[in-house]
C-alpha cells in the first residue's frame, strides 16, 4: 500500500541530491540549473501526493503552473548561459563574480 | 498477487530508479550523460505520479520536460565547447560538504515531517473519479483561468525574452531584403536627364552614373 | 485730550527711516544725504517728543496705553508691540532724541573724515530708534528686544573702527559681559511671565502685590520669595546694561569707539537704560528690601570704587567713562533706597553734563589731532576756549556745585540714602560721600590737566602735509605729544551741541527739582511705599530750588566736594611733582587703582580662560571624541567595518548564495523541528 509519507520521503530525498548537486557541481552551470530543476520536480511530487491525499485539485494546477513557469526559467535560464558563453567562453560560475562587493 | 503490493513494488522500483538517475545527474563527468540521467528520473518520476493517479500531469511532464526542455539543455551542452576538467574541478572538495549537508537536512525534513506519523495515511479513493483531465480541466478554465491565462503570457515572454537574449546582429554579413526588391519602383532605378547638346562639353560636367541604393543594398 | 497713535509711532520710526535711508543707501545719498536724513528723523522724532512732553506736563493729556500691533501669539501668551507713554517714557523720550540730535549734529564735525560716515550715521539713528523702542515699550518683550537692540548697536559702536584689534577685543567684551546680565534679565522676565502669566506691564503691575508670600524653590532647602527673585533677576539685567560692579568692566573698554557714541550711548542714554528699567518697575521692585538692599550695595560700591579708578587714568575719555560709571553707581544708590524719581532725575541731568563731558572730550580729541593722552595736553585753554568754557561747566555739574544741574540731583540721593533706614544704608551713605571727594577730584584734575598749566605737547611742522586723514588709524602720529599742527577750536557743528547741552548743564537742575523730585511728577509711572519714601520726607525741608541751593553751601557734600577741589587745585595746578610723589609714596594704592582692582585680569584668569579651556576641553572630549570620533567618523567606520566584513559575503559567486540559503533552510528546519519537539 502506498502512503502518503512514501511520495513525501522520495520529494524529501529528490530535493537533497538536488542540494548536494549544488554544493558539489560549483563550477557547471548546467549541472545547477539541472539540480534546480530536480528540486522543483521533487516539490511537484509532494503536490501532487498532497492534493491527492486531501483530494483538492489546487495542488495539481499548482504543479501545472511550475511546471510553465519552470519551462520559461530554463529557456531563458539557457539563453543566458549562451549568451554568458559566447561572451566569456566559459560557464565556470567560479568565474562569474562581477556582482562582487 | 495484490493490486496494493503490486502498486508498491512498483512504486519503490521507480523511486529507486529516480534517485539512481539523480544521484547520477549530480555526479557523472559528462553533461551529456548528466542530461540523459536526468531524463530518465523525470521518467521515473512520471511513473511515480501516475501510481498517485495524477495521469494528466505525468503525461504533461514527460511531455514538457523530457520532449522539450531536455532536448534543450541537450542542445545547450552540445553547442558550448565545455572543458571538462575545468567544471570538474573542486568535485572532490566539495563532496563530504554536500553529503552532510544533504544527509542533514534530510534527517532534518523527514523529522519534521514525522514520517512514522503520516505512515498511516493512505492515499484515499481518487478524488478526480474516473477522468484526471476532466477534474483538472474543470478547475483550470473555471477557478484559476486568470492564473492559466498569465503563464500562457509567462510562456510568450519567456519565449520573447530567450530569444531576444541570444539573437545577435552580425556586423558585415550581407543580407537580402525581399520587401525592398519587392517594393521598388522604375523611377528608382532609372533617372532621364535632359543635356542642353550646344552647351560645351568641357563647362558642364558629365552626368554621374545613377546608381540605385536599393539596389546596392541588395547585391 | 489724549495723545494721538500716529505722533508716537513718528516719534519711533522717524530715526529708523534715516537709519535705513543711510545704512542701506548711504552710497547713494552720500554724505549729505546721509547726514540730513537721519538728523531729520531725529529732529522729527526730538520735536515731537517734546510736543508729547508738553502735552502731558501742560496739555492735561492723558497717560497713553495701547497695543499697536501683535507680534505673535503662543497659545494665551501674546506679544504685542505697543506703547506706554507716561511723564517718565516722555522724559525718557525727550533726553534720548535731545541728546541724540545733538551727537548727530557733532558727528558731523567729527566724523567728517571718515570713511564710513554713512554707517556711523546709520548706527546712531539705528541706536535712536532702539532706545525709544526700549522706553517707549509697554511690554516686557518689546522691552526686551528695545534693550538686545541698543546693545547690538552698542557693539556694532565700540567696534566702529573694526581694523583695530582694540575695539575688536572691546566690542566683543562689551557683547558677553552684557550676556551675562542679558541672561539674568532673560530670566527674571521668565520668572515674571510664569508668576504673573502676563508681560503686559500694566496688568503686571496690577497684579505685583499678588506676588507677596509666593515663593519659588531654587535650592533644595530654601524657598526663595517670588518678588525678590524677580528683583534680583531684573537688576542684574540692569547691571549689564548699567554697568555696575563687577559686571562694569566693558564700559571703560567701550571708549575704544568713536567719542560721539561714547557721548550719546555710553553715557547719556543707553547706559542708564537698566536705571530707567528699575524705575519703570518699582512697583515690582517695591514688593522687596531684600533686592533693593542688593541693589544699594552694588550701586554704592560702583558709585565710590570705580571713581578712585578715575583718579589715576591718564586717557581723557577713560577719566569720564569712569566717572560714569560712579554717576550710574549713585543712580542705582537712588533706586536702592527707593528714590526712584531721585535716580531718574540724577539720569536726566546726568545725560545732558555727561554727553557734554564726552563731547568736550571729543573736541579736545579732535583739537590734539587725535591724542588722548593727558599727559600730553594742557594749557589748552587758549586755543579752544569754547571746549574750556563748556567743559568748566559739565564738570562743576558733575562735581555737584551748588545752582547747577548736578548738585541738586546728587544732593537729593545723598540725603535720601541719609534718611534711608534700609539694610546697607550706612555703608551706601559713606560710600556716596566718599564718591562725592573723589568725583570732584578727578574732574578738576581732568581740568586742569588738559586746559591749565603747561604744554606739554610741541608742535613741529612735517613735510607731508596730508595731516589729520584717517580716524581708523589711531596711531598716525608717531611720538607722543608730537603734534604735526597746533591745538585748534573745533568748528560750529562741534561747539553748538557743546554750548546747546551746557545750558541744560547749569538750568535744568534747578528747574525741574521741585516737581520732579519732591511733587507729584511722575504720578503713578513710579510706585513707592509709603514706609519706603524717603524723598517724601526730604520733601518737607525743601523750600524752591534757590533756598536748596543756598543751603547746599552749608552741607558736608559741599564741603567734601571742596577738598577736592582744593586737592585737585593744589596737585595738578600749583604743585605739579606732588602728583608723582603721592604716586610713589602710595604705590600698591596707586597699583591697585591702576589695575582696577585686578578684576579685569581675574576675569580674564577665571571666566575668559576658564572658557577657554572648557571650550578646548569640550572640543577635544565632546567634539573631536565624541562627537567626530564616535559617533560621526565612528559610527562610518562602523558601518565601513561592518561592510567590509560584510562585503567578504557578497562574494560574487552564485553558489556561495545557494548556500547561504541553503544553509538558512537547514537552520529553520532544525528550528521549527526543535520547537516541534
Amino acid at each position: 500500500m502506498i502512503t502518503l509519507s512514501h511520495y513525501i520521503v522520495l520529494g524529501a530525498i529528490l530535493f537533497c541530491i538536488a542540494v548536494a548537486g549544488l554544493f558539489i557541481n560549483r563550477k557547471n552551470v548546467i549541472v545547477l540549473l539541472m539540480a534546480i530543476e530536480l528540486m522543483l520536480l521533487a516539490v511537484n511530487t509532494n503536490f501532487v501526493a498532497f492534493s491527492r491525499f486531501f483530494g483538492d485539485v489546487g495542488g495539481q494546477v499548482f504543479v501545472f503552473f511550475i511546471l510553465t513557469v519552470a519551462a520559461a526559467e530554463s529557456a531563458i535560464g539557457l539563453a543566458i548561459l549562451v549568451l554568458l558563453f559566447r561572451n566569456r567562453s566559459t560557464i565556470n560560475v567560479a568565474e562569474i563574480d562581477s556582482m562582487k562587493g | 498477487m495484490n493490486t496494493d503490493l503490486l502498486q508498491l513494488i512498483c512504486f519503490y522500483l521507480f523511486a529507486a530508479v529516480a534517485v539512481i538517475g539523480a544521484l547520477m545527474v549530480i555526479t557523472v563527468k559528462n553533461s551529456v550523460h548528466a542530461v540523459l540521467s536526468l531524463v530518465l528520473t523525470f521518467f521515473s518520476m512520471a511513473c511515480v505520479w501516475l501510481l498517485a493517479e495524477a495521469e494528466f500531469l505525468a503525461v504533461a511532464l514527460v511531455v514538457v520536460y523530457v520532449g522539450a526542455v531536455m532536448v534543450l539543455f541537450l542542445f545547450v551542452v552540445m553547442m558550448l565547447d565545455i572543458k571538462q576538467e575545468v567544471v570538474r574541478e573542486g568535485f572532490i572538495r566539495y563532496l563530504p560538504v554536500g553529503i552532510v549537508v544533504a544527509v542533514v537536512m534530510l534527517v532534518e525534513m523527514l523529522a519534521m515531517i514525522g514520517v512514522k506519523a503520516m505512515h498511516a495515511h493512505t492515499l484515499g479513493p481518487n478524488p478526480a473519479g474516473n477522468s484526471n483531465v476532466a477534474w483538472l480541466g474543470q478547475a483550470l478554465y473555471t477557478d484559476f483561468l486568470l492564473p492559466f491565462e498569465i503563464a500562457a503570457l509567462i510562456l510568450t515572454v519567456g519565449i520573447v525574452a530567450a530569444v531576444a537574449l541570444t539573437l545577435r546582429q552580425r556586423v558585415g554579413v550581407r543580407h537580402q531584403t525581399a520587401s525592398q526588391q519587392v517594393e521598388v519602383q522604375a523611377t528608382d532605378r532609372v533617372r532621364v536627364i535632359k543635356v542642353a547638346t550646344e552647351q560645351m562639353a568641357s563647362v558642364s560636367p558629365a552626368p554621374a552614373p545613377v546608381v540605385d541604393p536599393t539596389q546596392e543594398n541588395a547585391k | 485730550m489724549s495723545l494721538s497713535l500716529s505722533i508716537l509711532l513718528t516719534i519711533a520710526l522717524a530715526p529708523l527711516v534715516g537709519a535705513i535711508l543711510a545704512g542701506l543707501f548711504g552710497k547713494l545719498i552720500g554724505r549729505a544725504g546721509a547726514h540730513t536724513a537721519t538728523i531729520l528723523g531725529v529732529a522729527i522724532a526730538c520735536g515731537l517728543s517734546f510736543y508729547v512732553l508738553y502735552q502731558l506736563v501742560w496739555g492735561g493729556a492723558q497717560n497713553f496705553n495701547q497695543d499697536v500691533y501683535t507680534w505673535f501669539e503662543i497659545g494665551r501668551f501674546h506679544a504685542s508691540v505697543g506703547f506706554m507713554i507716561d511723564r517718565l517714557t516722555a522724559m525718557m523720550m525727550v533726553v534720548v532724541t535731545f541728546v541724540s540730535l545733538l551727537v548727530h549734529l557733532y558727528t558731523i564735525g567729527y566724523m567728517a573724515e571718515d570713511p564710513s560716515y554713512q554707517r556711523f550715521f546709520s548706527y546712531i539713528s539705528l541706536f535712536t530708534f532702539s532706545m525709544l523702542m526700549l522706553v517707549m515699550s509697554n511690554n516686557f518683550m518689546q522691552l526686551f528686544f528695545g534693550w538686545e537692540a541698543v546693545g547690538l548697536v552698542s557693539y556694532l559702536l565700540i567696534g566702529f573702527w573694526y581694523k583695530r584689534p582694540t575695539a575688536i577685543f572691546a566690542n566683543l567684551k562689551a557683547f558677553l559681559v552684557n550676556r551675562v546680565g542679558d541672561f539674568g534679565f532673560l530670566l527674571g522676565i521668565s520668572a515674571i511671565l510664569y508668576f504673573m502669566g502676563t508681560l503686559d506691564y500694566q496688568t503686571a503691575f496690577d497684579h505685583a502685590p499678588e506676588l507677596v508670600g509666593k515663593t519659588l524653590q531654587i535650592t533644595q532647602n530654601h524657598a526663595w520669595d517670588a518678588a525678590t527673585v524677580i528683583g534680583i533677576l531684573l537688576f542684574i539685567g540692569a547691571m549689564g546694561k548699567s554697568a555696575q560692579v563687577p559686571l562694569h568692566v566693558w564700559l571703560p573698554d567701550s571708549m575704544e569707539g568713536p567719542t560721539p557714541i561714547s557721548a550719546l550711548i555710553h553715557a547719556a542714554t543707553m547706559v542708564t537704560a537698566g536705571i530707567f528699567m528699575v524705575a519703570r518697575m518699582s512697583p515690582i521692585f517695591e514688593l522687596t528690601d531684600a533686592a533693593l538692599s542688593f541693589i544699594l550695595v552694588i550701586g554704592a560700591t560702583t558709585a565710590l570704587f570705580t571713581g578712585l579708578i578715575g583718579i589715576v587714568q591718564n586717557d581723557i575719555k577713560r577719566v569720564i567713562a569712569y566717572s560714569t560709571l560712579s554717576q550710574l553707581g549713585y543712580m542705582t544708590v537712588a533706586l536702592g533706597v527707593s528714590a526712584y524719581s531721585g535716580a531718574v532725575f540724577h539720569l536726566m541731568t546726568h545725560a545732558f553734563f555727561k554727553a557734554l563731558l564726552f563731547l568736550g572730550a571729543g573736541s579736545v580729541i579732535m583739537g590734539m589731532h587725535h591724542e588722548q593722552d593727558m599727559r600730553y595736553m594742557g594749557g589748552l585753554r587758549k586755543y579752544m576756549p569754547v571746549t574750556w568754557i563748556t567743559m568748566w561747566i559739565g564738570s562743576l555739574a558733575l562735581a555737584g556745585t551748588p545752582f547747577f544741574a548736578g548738585f541738586y540731583s546728587k544732593d537729593a540721593i545723598i540725603e535720601a540714602v541719609g534718611e534711608s533706614h534700609r539694610w546697607g544704608a550706612g555703608y551706601a551713605y559713606f560710600c556716596v560721600l566718599g564718591g562725592v571727594f573723589v568725583t570732584s577730584l578727578y574732574s578738576f584734575r581732568l581740568l586742569y590737566m588738559t586746559f591749565h598749566g603747561k604744554e606739554r605737547f610741541t608742535i613741529e611742522h612735517k613735510a607731508h602735509g596730508h595731516g589729520h586723514d584717517a580716524h581708523d588709524d589711531d596711531d598716525h602720529h608717531g611720538t607722543p605729544g608730537v603734534l604735526e599742527h597746533a591745538p585748534h577750536e573745533s568748528p560750529w557743528v562741534v561747539t553748538v551741541p557743546l554750548i546747546l547741552l551746557a545750558i541744560p548743564s547749569i538750568v535744568i537742575g534747578g528747574l525741574t527739582v521741585g516737581p520732579m523730585l519732591f511733587g507729584d511728577w511722575f504720578g503713578k509711572a513710579i510706585h513707592v511705599n509709603e514706609a519706603n519714601d524717603v524723598l517724601a520726607e526730604l520733601g518737607h525741608e525743601f523750600h524752591g530750588a534757590l533756598a536748596a541751593g543756598l543751603h547746599g553751601f552749608a552741607q558736608p557734600p559741599f564741603w567734601i566736594a571742596f577738598a577736592g577741589f582744593a586737592v585737585a587745585t593744589y596737585i595738578y595746578l600749583f604743585n605739579v611733582a606732588l602728583a608723582g610723589k603721592i604716586k610713589n609714596a602710595l604705590k600698591p594704592v596707586y597699583e591697585l587703582l591702576d589695575h582696577k582692582y585686578w578684576i579685569d585680569e581675574l576675569y580674564f584668569a577665571v571666566f575668559a580662560k576658564g572658557g577657554v579651556k572648557l571650550g578646548e576641553g569640550l572640543s577635544k572630549v565632546g567634539d573631536t571624541a565624541i562627537i567626530d570620533g564616535a559617533i560621526v567618523n565612528g559610527s562610518a567606520n562602523l558601518v565601513q567595518r561592518i561592510a567590509g566584513g560584510v562585503r567578504r559575503l557578497q562574494s560574487g559567486f552564485l553558489f556561495h548564495y545557494v548556500f547561504a540559503m541553503i544553509l538558512g533552510l537547514i537552520l529553520l528546519l532544525g528550528g521549527y523541528w526543535l520547537i516541534g519537539q
